[in-house]
C-alpha cells in the first residue's frame, strides 16, 4: 500500500519535473486587444512588453533607461537631434527585416493627425524623423527634451512594422524575444520562444499569460498550483499565507502607482490652500495602508516613487494631527467644518481607502457623500466634467509629476511658477541639474498641499518558489519573461 | 395547434422588437464614453474624436439604433470597440463554453431532481420525505457561488482531483468535460432543488385526482400509477421550471464563470460592461433575450404537446 502511495506521488510529481521549460503566470485583467501603441491598457504592455515588442530603448528592471533596438545615440550639441544606430541582425517575427523604415513608420504613426495612440503627447516634440540608412535614423525635436529617451521606452513607443499593422490587435508581430502563437478570448494568450533573436535567448520554451480576474479564483488558481506565478496578486490578505508555504514564494516590489486623494483645486472649499493642508493633516496613511491594503504600500509625501533615486521623503510636511487639521479649517473660516464628494473609482485602494479616509475626515469635521462609479463613469464625471470635491485614485504612469503643469488636468492645479520650472525641466538634460529640479517640484506640490498624498501602490507577486528572475518592482506595467527560469 | 404556435410566434417578435429598444436605451443612457474609456487619463482631445470617429460613435444615437437592429436582421453584430473583432465570432467562441455548460448543468439538475422527487412523493411525510425536503432547502437557501468555492476548497486545493478553473479548449474533450464538471455541479444543485421541490407537489397534487384512485381500483400498483399516470401529468409545471432554469442557466452563469474563470457568456458580458464595450454588451444582452424568449416559445408548444387541452384552447 505504501509502495503504491509513493508510485502515485511520483506520477503526480513528473509533470512538475517535465514543465520546467514551460510558464505559466497569470494577471489579473485581460488585455482589450493586442496594440499596445492603440489603447491606454496596461494589461497590454503586461502581456507584451519586453516579450514581443521592443522599442528604440526600454525599462531596465529597476528602472533605467537602457538601449533595446538602438544600439547606440549621438545628442547633437543643443540637444534637438537624436541620431540613432539600429542594431544589426534584428528581424520581426515574421521574418521581415528591422530597419530605419520601421522606425520612421512607427514614429510618424503615433504622431499623426488620426493617431489614436493614447500617449500621443509622448511624441508631440518630434519635428521630423529621417531615415539615413537602413541602420540610422535621425529624429529631430523642435526644442531640447531631457525626457526623450525615457518617453522611447514607453510601452506606447514600440517599434510596429508597417507589413504587420493591419492585424496588429488580433496578431502583434515584434520583435522581442517571444513571439505571439494564441490568444483564446476570456482565457489566455499564448507565447513561444524567438529561436531567432537577436539578445540572449530566453530560457523558456513557451510562456502562458491567464487572466483571472476574481480575487477568490487567484487563490484558488495559485493554490492548486494551476498557474505557477501570479504578478500583481489582488488579494493581499492572502499573502501571509502564502509566505507560510515552502510551495510558494511572495516578492513585495513597488510600482509607479502614486495612489492619492485628489482634491478639487478650482472649487471651494479646496481652492483654499489651507482647507487642503488641513484634509493633508487629517489623513493618517499608516491606516490607511494598514486597513485598505493590509499593510502593502509606502506613505509618500509627494507625487513621485520612492523607489526612484530622486524622490524625497515630504511626508514630514503633512503628519496625521487632527488637532492641527480643525485649526487650520477654524483659520479657514470652517469652523462648523463643510461637506463634500467623495468618488470612488473601482479598486479596492479606492473603495476601501475610502471608507477610512471618509471616517478620518468625519473626525475633523469634514462630512463626505461616498459614491462608488464604475472607471467610465469616473472618467466622465470627474475626469474629464470635473465634477467632484475629492476623488481616491491610482496615477500609475512613470514620471508624470508633469500633469500638475497642466492646470486644465481633473485636479485643476494652476501655478504658473511649477509650469515655468517642468518648461525649464524639459529643456535640461545635464543630470544633476535634472534631479535638483525635480527635488524642487516635488516641494512645490507637496508645500501647496495640491493633493494629499496618500501611498505607492505595492505590487505583490506570488510564485513558485523554484522560479527565477520575475521583475520585482513596475517601472512600466510589464512582466518580461526573457530573464526568467526555473531553479533546480 | 399550427393557430397556437403563429399566436406564439407573433408575440415573440413583438417582445424582441421592445426588448432591443429597451437595450438600446438603457446601455446608451448610462454614462462612459468607449473611446476616453479606451485612451485613458493621459489622452488628448483630438486622438479621443479620433478614435471615436474610427468606432464609429461620431454619428446621432438614432442611426446607430437603426444601423445595429438592421445588422442584426442580417446576422451582422456589429464590432466589438475593444477587441475589434465581429461580436459574432466572439459570441460563437463564448457559446462552445456557456452552452454545454448550460446544458451539462441542466442534465445533471434533471438527473438529481426527478428520482429524488419521485422518492420524497412516495414517501409522503415520512422520513425519507423529510430528508429530501430538508436536502432541498438547504440547496435553495445556498448561493451557487458559495457553494462553489467550497468545491473548489475541496475537490482542487485539498484533494487535487480538478483544477481550481480554467478551459484548457474542446481539442480533448474529456478535459474540456472535466473542467466543466465543477461549474456544471455548483450551477445544477440550486436548480435540482428548486426542480425536485416542485416535481414533488406536483405529484402529490396528482395523487389525489379521481383518476389516479381509477387506476389503483383497476389493479395497477402504487408505483405503477406513478409512473404511467402522475409523472406525465405533472410534467407541465416541471417543464416551466426547466424552461425557466435554461435560460437561468445561460444568462446566470456570470458568477460562476467569474469563480471558476471560464471564458463563457457571462465573462464576456461582464467585461464588457466594464470596458464600455456597448456594441457587445447590447448584442451580447439581445442574444440572450432571444435564447429566453426562444425557450419560452419551445415550452409554450411543448405544454401543447403534453397536455391537448391547451391546442384548442388558443
Amino acid at each position: 500500500m505504501f509502495r503504491r502511495t509513493l508510485t502515485a506521488l511520483a506520477l503526480v510529481a513528473s509533470p512538475a519535473l517535465a514543465q520546467e521549460t514551460d510558464l505559466t503566470i497569470a494577471i489579473q485583467l485581460e488585455p482589450p486587444h493586442l496594440d499596445p501603441t492603440s489603447a491606454a491598457a496596461g494589461a497590454i504592455d503586461s502581456v507584451l512588453y519586453s516579450n514581443v515588442f521592443e522599442g528604440l530603448t526600454r525599462f531596465a528592471a529597476d528602472g533605467s533607461v537602457e538601449p533595446a533596438l538602438a544600439e547606440d545615440w549621438k545628442i547633437s550639441e543643443d540637444g534637438t537631434t537624436y541620431t540613432f544606430t539600429l542594431r544589426e541582425g534584428v528581424s520581426f517575427h515574421d521574418g521581415s527585416d528591422f530597419t530605419a523604415e520601421d522606425v520612421k513608420f512607427t514614429l510618424d504613426r503615433a504622431r499623426a493627425e488620426d493617431s489614436v495612440n493614447a500617449q500621443k503627447a509622448l511624441f508631440e516634440g518630434i519635428s521630423e524623423v529621417n531615415v539615413v540608412d537602413p541602420q540610422t535614423v535621425e529624429i529631430v525635436l523642435s526644442q531640447p527634451d531631457g525626457n526623450f529617451l525615457f518617453n522611447l521606452a514607453w510601452g506606447d513607443a514600440v517599434i510596429v512594422a508597417e507589413e504587420s499593422i493591419e492585424n496588429i490587435k488580433s496578431n502583434p508581430v515584434g520583435t522581442g524575444p517571444f513571439t505571439f502563437s494564441e490568444w483564446v478570448q476570456g482565457d489566455r494568450v499564448e507565447l513561444a520562444r524567438n529561436s531567432d533573436y537577436w539578445g540572449e535567448a530566453p530560457s523558456l520554451e513557451a510562456a502562458t499569460i491567464k487572466f483571472i480576474s476574481d480575487p477568490t479564483a487567484a487563490f484558488a488558481a495559485m493554490m492548486a498550483q494551476d498557474i505557477d506565478a501570479f504578478a500583481g496578486y489582488p488579494a493581499p490578505e492572502n499573502l501571509p499565507q502564502f509566505e507560510a508555504d515552502p510551495r510558494f514564494q511572495v516578492i513585495v516590489g513597488s510600482t509607479e502607482g502614486e495612489t492619492i486623494l485628489a482634491m478639487n483645486n478650482a472649487e471651494e472649499p479646496f481652492n483654499d490652500p489651507e482647507v487642503r493642508e488641513a484634509v493633508a493633516h487629517a489623513i493618517d496613511r499608516q491606516a490607511i495602508i494598514d486597513g485598505a491594503m493590509f499593510g502593502q504600500g509606502t506613505p509618500i509625501g509627494t507625487h513621485f516613487a520612492p523607489h526612484n533615486p530622486d524622490y524625497v521623503n515630504l511626508t514630514d510636511l503633512s503628519p496625521y494631527d487632527p488637532e492641527i487639521a480643525r485649526q487650520l479649517l477654524a483659520d479657514a473660516g470652517y469652523e462648523e467644518g463643510f461637506s463634500t464628494t467623495l468618488k470612488l473609482p473601482p479598486p479596492s485602494y479606492a473603495r476601501r481607502g475610502g471608507e477610512i479616509i471618509a471616517a478620518q475626515l468625519r473626525e475633523v469635521g469634514i462630512e463626505t457623500e461616498i459614491t462608488n462609479l464604475e472607471w467610465a463613469q469616473w472618467l466622465e464625471e470627474v475626469f474629464r466634467g470635473k465634477d467632484f470635491g475629492l476623488t481616491i485614485v491610482s496615477h500609475t504612469e512613470p514620471f508624470d509629476i508633469g500633469i500638475y503643469a497642466r492646470p486644465d488636468y481633473y485636479f485643476s492645479y494652476d501655478n504658473p511658477e511649477f509650469q515655468e520650472l517642468m518648461a525649464t525641466l524639459t529643456a535640461t538634460t545635464d543630470p544633476a541639474e535634472r534631479s535638483s529640479l525635480v527635488a524642487d517640484a516635488q516641494r512645490m506640490i507637496s508645500e501647496d498641499y495640491v493633493n494629499a498624498y496618500l501611498f505607492q501602490l505595492a505590487y505583490p507577486t506570488v510564485a513558485d518558489a523554484r522560479l527565477r528572475g520575475l521583475w520585482e518592482n513596475q517601472p512600466t506595467q510589464a512582466n518580461p519573461l526573457a530573464g526568467v527560469s526555473w531553479s533546480e | 395547434m399550427l393557430r397556437y404556435a403563429l399566436n406564439r410566434l407573433v408575440s415573440l417578435g413583438l417582445s424582441l422588437i421592445v426588448a432591443s429598444l429597451v437595450i438600446f436605451l438603457v446601455v446608451e443612457v448610462a454614462p462612459g464614453d468607449p473611446a476616453s474609456f479606451m485612451l485613458g487619463i493621459n489622452a488628448q482631445p483630438d486622438t479621443v474624436a479620433a478614435l471615436q470617429a474610427e468606432l464609429g460613435l461620431d454619428v446621432p444615437k438614432w442611426q446607430r439604433y437603426l444601423t445595429w437592429v438592421g445588422g442584426m436582421l442580417t446576422g451582422d453584430f456589429g464590432t466589438s470597440y475593444t477587441y475589434r473583432t465581429p461580436v459574432s465570432e466572439m459570441v460563437a467562441d463564448r457559446l462552445w463554453i456557456s452552452l454545454p455548460l448550460a446544458l451539462y448543468a441542466l442534465a445533471l439538475s434533471t438527473a438529481l431532481a426527478f428520482p429524488a422527487a419521485l422518492y420524497a412523493a412516495s414517501r409522503r411525510g415520512r422520513p425519507g420525505d423529510m430528508a429530501v425536503m430538508g436536502a432541498t432547502q438547504l440547496g435553495i437557501a445556498v448561493p451557487n457561488f458559495w457553494f462553489a468555492m467550497l468545491l473548489v476548497l475541496l475537490f482542487a486545493i485539498n484533494l487535487g482531483w480538478f483544477s481550481a478553473g480554467g478551459f484548457p479548449g474542446w481539442d480533448d474533450p474529456l478535459a474540456a468535460m472535466k473542467a466543466l464538471t465543477l461549474p456544471a455541479i455548483a450551477l445544477a444543485l440550486p436548480q435540482a432543488a428548486i426542480l425536485a421541490r416542485v416535481m414533488r407537489s406536483a405529484l402529490i397534487d396528482i395523487m389525489a385526482e379521481d383518476f389516479m384512485r381509477t387506476a389503483r381500483a383497476k389493479g395497477l400498483t402504487r408505483s405503477q400509477t406513478l409512473w404511467r399516470h402522475g409523472v406525465r401529468n405533472a410534467l407541465i409545471p416541471v417543464l416551466t421550471i426547466i424552461g425557466l432554469q435554461f435560460s437561468f442557466l445561460l444568462a446566470g452563469a456570470i458568477i460562476i464563470e467569474q469563480v471558476f474563470f471560464l471564458p463563457g457568456l457571462g465573462r464576456l458580458i461582464f467585461q464588457a460592461i466594464s470596458q464600455r464595450d456597448l456594441i457587445v454588451v447590447e448584442s451580447v444582452v439581445m442574444l440572450l433575450v432571444f435564447a429566453v424568449i426562444l425557450v419560452t416559445f419551445l415550452t409554450d408548444l411543448a405544454y401543447a404537446a403534453v397536455d391537448p387541452r391547451l391546442r384548442r384552447r388558443a
